[in-house]
């Protein structure tokens, strides 16, 4: 074990650990923008339902891998696409990762989105209907703020598999944290170390985006009194099943 | 550890240890599998191409029984030295800083390294003929080291295959590849994706960089066996058959003055 080498190019980790959260933050957000019509569109059975299934469906059936090489290598191959005026986009690695990303991102989050619309309670809606809110109103004020909250376990683990999705950039040329892992790895003619080192940055950065979901659950999902959940299962005044939110992992 | 099994199964052990280093003839050689004609994988699945043809000859010249293990580029050192095999035949320069980690055979073959381009590109092969240019190249190959070392300023981007910076030359992506120069002739210029392709700039075979031509990999510390490569290296090339395997894929002989 050699980590001098790895201190050696410290710039180029930090680098690295740059272009990875760059191209996590990027996907999720533009995954977002995706997943929000889908998922609505996918729980309430409107007409581009059948679309929004079948892009899920497709990019939640094929490995990211797989959507990063059909971008990056498979379109380059037509004369079509390299005539095409997306090609100053898709020449570059960077836009490529950033589209397969997003579009898987897209994909996963609509599917937490939708299971979260669709166990929304009854009363929330009407309640929302009866105060006089139209139809969008009671969508964008009251469903969705509803749904993404109760989203938020789920989705930060998304958030975390998408951070460990951004490691097939690195097939694709760019050189994030485990790119710049395998970099230092081959000039050394060295296996362990650039691996060992891009782990413990990976560990590091998922330790800070879980103790960041934890204290937006804590401030979001206060109403659930989380602490209390075992104390309130013998509380059936309510009627109401309290909601069983799995730990982050 | 007091039932009789035990020493039974001693014994076994002991005897079991004694049957493989008897048949310690077989020798696993790690190959590559993107880097034509030298390795490359064929429509059945097999590698094949002149360092395999030369890793069969070398075995049976040798008396042993080979049997290829396919490695990534990039860890094909580290497979050696953690011994999923006991040498390396993928068209690896035999150089100073490879010699750090790794022994050598005498070489195999030696050419040297060149740029290639599409036709009418303009360049020329200095650090200010390639300001602002992307060259692509295979990671951890000398010709990074090259780069690293002597135009540090032009930008690189760097690929796990040589297969894979020949699809990114011809779809734009890189300016230009700087690669051995049989490689990119017989593997890239000589195919249909790489009819519109040139070398450009000079011979490149600085032994600082390029070292003194392709080895066998071995172990540190196996003098043995990388004796009887450079034996058997010197056997065919005088008994005609590196010259069959040559004339095969080369119109010259690649062995190199």
């Amino acid at each position: 074990m050699n980590f001098d080498l790895v201190f050696k190019h410290w710039d180029l980790f930090l680098g690295g650990v740059w272009v990875t959260l760059h191209l996590t933050v990027i996907a999720l957000a533009l995954g977002m923008l995706i997943a929000l019509p889908a998922s609505l569109s996918m729980a309430r059975n409107t007409r581009f339902s059948p679309l929004a299934r079948g892009y899920v469906y497709v990019f939640r059936g094929t490995p990211l891998l797989v959507q990063t090489y059909l971008i990056y290598y498979g379109l380059g191959q037509f004369e079509l696409v390299r005539d095409s005026f997306a090609w100053p986009l898709l020449r570059e690695a960077w836009w490529c990762a950033v589209i397969a990303f997003s579009l898987n991102s897209g994909a996963y989050t609509a599917e937490i989105l939708r299971g979260a619309i669709k166990t929304t309670p009854k009363g929330e809606i009407e309640g929302a209907m009866a105060l006089g809110l139209s139809g969008r109103q009671v969508t964008w004020l009251v469903l969705m703020p509803s749904a993404m909250r109760r989203a938020l376990p789920q989705y930060g683990n998304e958030v975390v598999f998408m951070l460990h999705g951004t490691v097939v950039a690195s097939v694709i040329t760019i050189q994030d944290i485990l790119g710049v892992g395998r970099t230092v790895n081959a000039k050394y003619y060295i296996a362990y170390e650039g691996f060992l080192s891009a782990a413990a940055l990976y560990m590091i950065i998922t330790f800070v985006v879980v103790r960041l979901f934890r204290l937006v659950e804590q401030r979001y999902l206060k109403h659930l009194n989380l602490e209390n959940v075992s104390a309130r299962k013998s509380d059936s005044e309510t009627g109401e099943v309290p909601v069983a939110v799995p730990a982050m992992r | 550890m007091k039932r009789p099994e035990f020493k039974k199964f001693a014994l076994a052990a002991a005897f079991a240890a004694f049957a493989t280093s008897a048949a310690a003839d077989e020798l696993n050689i790690c190959v590559e599998g993107a880097y034509p004609p030298f390795s490359e994988i064929n429509a059945s699945g097999d590698v094949v191409g002149f360092d395999i043809d030369i890793t069969n000859a070398l075995c049976a010249e040798m008396g042993n029984s080979c049997k290829l293990v396919q490695s990534e580029w990039d860890g094909i050192i580290p497979a050696l030295l953690e011994g999923k095999c006991d040498a390396i035949i993928a068209s690896m320069s035999i150089t100073e800083e490879r010699k750090q980690r790794i022994d050598f055979s005498g070489k195999y073959y030696n050419s040297p390294g060149r740029f290639v381009a599409k036709q009418g590109h303009g360049l020329t092969d200095s650090p200010e003929g390639l300001a602002g240019k992307v060259i692509g190249l295979q990671r951890g190959t000398i010709f990074q080291d090259y780069m690293d070392g002597e135009m540090a300023d032009v930008e690189l981007k760097l690929y796990g295959t040589q297969d894979e910076v020949y699809l990114d030359l011809v779809a734009g992506r890189i300016d230009a590849a700087f690669a051995d120069s049989i490689a990119i002739s017989d593997g890239f210029l000589k195919t249909d994706q790489g009819k519109d392709f040139e070398f450009f700039g000079r011979d490149y075979s600085e032994e600082k960089y390029f070292g003194v031509g392709a080895g066998i990999g071995v172990r540190k510390g196996e003098e043995d066996l990388r004796d009887a490569f450079t034996a058997a290296i010197k056997t065919i090339r005088e008994n005609g058959t590196y010259k069959s395997i040559n004339d095969k894929y080369f119109e010259v002989d690649i062995y190199g003055g």
